[in-house]
């Protein structure tokens, strides 16, 4: 597939003349393409530069790019606030022990419902995918949460969402693509289902938990409904998304948070303003999966591709 | 699990023989005990955290107070689903969840797979690249970010009400997230802005896989870059844009929930409350649980509804089975 892609980007190389009309057609795609990046771009490199700003200073307007005044007093006062510190260190926490749960224990089921001979293969792989068509909801989900009182613990943010059908079926899907002697051989060698797993299949999907880690790994980190609908009131458990969330809200609904303010007041640094500390929580908050994402690029298209050609 | 080859038949047989099929279910379970292990307590999990729920729907029969148990509730029928449907404002939210989903289907097949085509036509591969990995960006940020990012681009100080001010084309500043019969169009706008690169990434793989013998004899026939584009390629994606658009469909009630509630506010609250929203203000903050389990199981049963229709339709089609 990769080859017939090179064959003829070769062949249509050959072609050097265009016609007036190809060039224009070329010189328009170029446009529209660098209008996109420019459009896609431009938001988080002015958040950027209004983070670096001096606060005071950004009130002015007129910050596009490049910071007028610069400083790093935005930063310094984001990360010398206590619950952004701890905010932090929950959203770490969720996404490293989250992820690794998740990514241990789906490949753990995908590899049994990979096996043929596995009785209760049909009745595992049906039960997860019956969960895509039909969920309880928030409500029944809330008060089933309440009811197991996982209401301001850490927990609740890695036990509800532990496997997925769909992390599960691009994990067994390749399992099932690997080739059969490998997993025979292992067999017939007496290794039993843990050493087949953990010496044999674990390190042979290394690609797609890689992808399934991705996917995880991002979906934990950029959470905040779950720490807004159960933790909202345990400070300790907040997460950097939410507190960003709570700025957000408080600024669109125009209220100053008061805390801010009067912390700024009495550490005597450089009066910060929401407008900075937004940009630059804005940038805290994204910034760890800005610099993963493009070094990843193969590992998600390649597991947009399984599971776009399920089964 | 030490003869792995004998297991094969004797399984088969366990479905066959009905006599004595129990015995052997479970000496087979026994000997398959570290594939129970690894997989029955995950299906454990997953009856307590995804099934279970579902029995939260006997709430919408009730009129629930919060202390007391599940079976201590009053029965009241259909009370909520009457009330429920009677409520102006549920048929508002459902308006704008389908609205704000065709939005989503429309926009976003179309501007995902006109990138997709853009993409292919360009030669150079670095440049190529770098578009692609910059369109990615804004699929892997959060909503909270992206929310926060378009606040402020469309903010009355922002660099959109700045350019319109000084192309001559507004007198004032706008306050783009205040008004409300523009906030479909934002929505449309901000789903674009940040999932256009990502789905375009099926697409490029589809097109990718398309006999370049095609593209030949079309040069041969005298085809130009449009016409290959219209009679190549895009017959060559049109399984995928089949299976995509179906499988959507299935989703129609499921407009998303985040865009919504970040960029929602009183202002433009007629147009941008969906039923998401509807059930979580209903439900969590109003403490009303029953009409908002009420209003959730609907949307629930016809979603599922849509996606087996959708399914159904595919498999007629006879293109790629989903799921």
């Amino acid at each position: 597939m990769a080859e017939a892609a090179t064959v003829t980007r070769r062949k249509r190389r050959h072609r050097f003349r265009m016609s007036l009309g190809d060039q224009i057609f070329e010189t328009c795609n170029y446009l529209a393409l660098i209008l996109l990046m420019v459009v896609t771009l431009y938001p988080f490199l002015n958040t950027l530069a209004v983070s670096f700003n001096d606060a005071q200073d950004s009130i002015r307007g007129g910050i596009y790019l490049w910071p007028r005044k610069w400083t790093l007093e935005n930063y310094r006062f984001v990360f010398e606030e206590a619950s952004i510190l701890n905010a932090t260190l929950i959203s770490v926490l969720r996404t490293v022990i989250g992820t690794v749960l998740t990514v241990f224990f789906s490949a753990m089921v995908a590899y049994t419902i990979s096996r043929p001979e596995y009785v209760l293969r049909k009745f595992v792989t049906i039960a997860f995918i019956l969960t895509l068509y039909v969920n309880g909801g928030l409500i029944p989900n809330y008060l089933l949460i309440r009811e197991l009182n996982l209401i301001g613990t850490f927990w609740v943010y890695i036990l509800p969402g532990l496997i997925g059908a769909f992390n599960l079926i691009i994990i067994r899907s390749f399992i099932e693509n690997l080739p059969d002697n490998i997993l025979e051989a292992s067999k017939i060698d007496g290794a039993g289902d843990y050493r087949t797993f953990f010496h044999i299949v674990l390190p042979l999907c290394t690609p797609v938990l890689a992808t399934v880690s991705l996917f995880t790994g991002v979906w934990q980190w950029n959470s905040w409904f779950d720490v807004f609908l159960y933790n909202s009131s345990y400070e300790h458990l907040s997460t950097l998304q939410y507190e960003l969330q709570k700025i957000l809200s408080f600024s669109q609904a125009s209220i100053q948070r008061v805390d801010f303010n009067a912390a700024a007041a009495q550490g005597g640094i450089g009066q910060v303003t929401p407008y900075a500390i937004r940009a630059t929580m804005t940038i805290v908050a994204s910034v760890p999966i800005i610099m993963v994402y493009p070094f990843l690029q193969k590992y998600f298209v390649q597991g947009m591709m399984i599971g776009g050609v399920k089964e | 699990m030490e003869h792995p080859l004998m297991l094969k038949p004797t399984s088969a047989a366990t479905v066959d023989t009905k006599t004595g099929g129990l015995k052997r279910f479970f000496r087979l379970l026994w000997k398959q005990r570290a594939l129970v292990l690894m997989s029955v307590p995950f299906v454990l999990w997953l009856f307590l955290f995804r099934y279970v729920p579902l029995w939260g729907w006997i709430i919408s029969f009730q009129d629930y107070q919060l202390g007391k148990g599940l079976w201590d509730q009053e029965w009241v029928g259909f009370k909520q689903f009457e009330a429920l449907f009677n409520e102006p404002r549920f048929w508002r939210a459902l308006r704008n969840t389908i609205v704000m989903s065709f939005i989503n289907l429309v926009l976003g097949f179309t501007t995902a797979i006109t990138l997709a085509l853009l993409l292919n036509e360009l030669r150079q591969i670095v440049f190529k690249r770098v578009v692609q990995t910059i369109s990615y960006l804004p699929h892997f940020i959060s909503w909270v970010v992206a929310a926060g990012i378009i606040q402020v681009t469309l903010a009355p100080d922002g660099i959109v009400n700045e350019l319109l001010l000084r192309l001559g084309l507004i007198k004032d500043e706008l306050l783009f997230l205040g008004i409300g019969e523009w906030f479909w169009g934002i929505y449309g706008v901000s789903i674009v802005w940040k999932d256009v690169g990502w789905n375009a990434i099926i697409y490029l793989a589809a097109i990718a896989m398309i006999d370049p013998s095609l593209y030949e004899a079309a040069e041969m026939d005298g085809a130009n870059r449009f016409r290959k584009m219209w009679h190549v390629t895009l017959p060559g994606i049109r399984p995928v844009i089949v299976v995509l658009l179906i499988l959507n469909i299935g989703y129609l009630l499921e407009s998303g929930f985040e865009p919504q509630f970040l960029l929602g506010n009183g202002m433009n609250m007629r147009y941008s409350e969906n039923i998401d929203i509807f059930v979580l203000k209903y439900g969590i903050q109003l403490f009303n649980f029953s009409l908002a389990v009420a209003a959730g199981m609907f949307r629930t049963v016809v979603s599922v509804i849509l996606l087996v229709i959708a399914n159904s339709i595919a498999r007629r089609l006879n293109e790629t089975r989903l799921y």
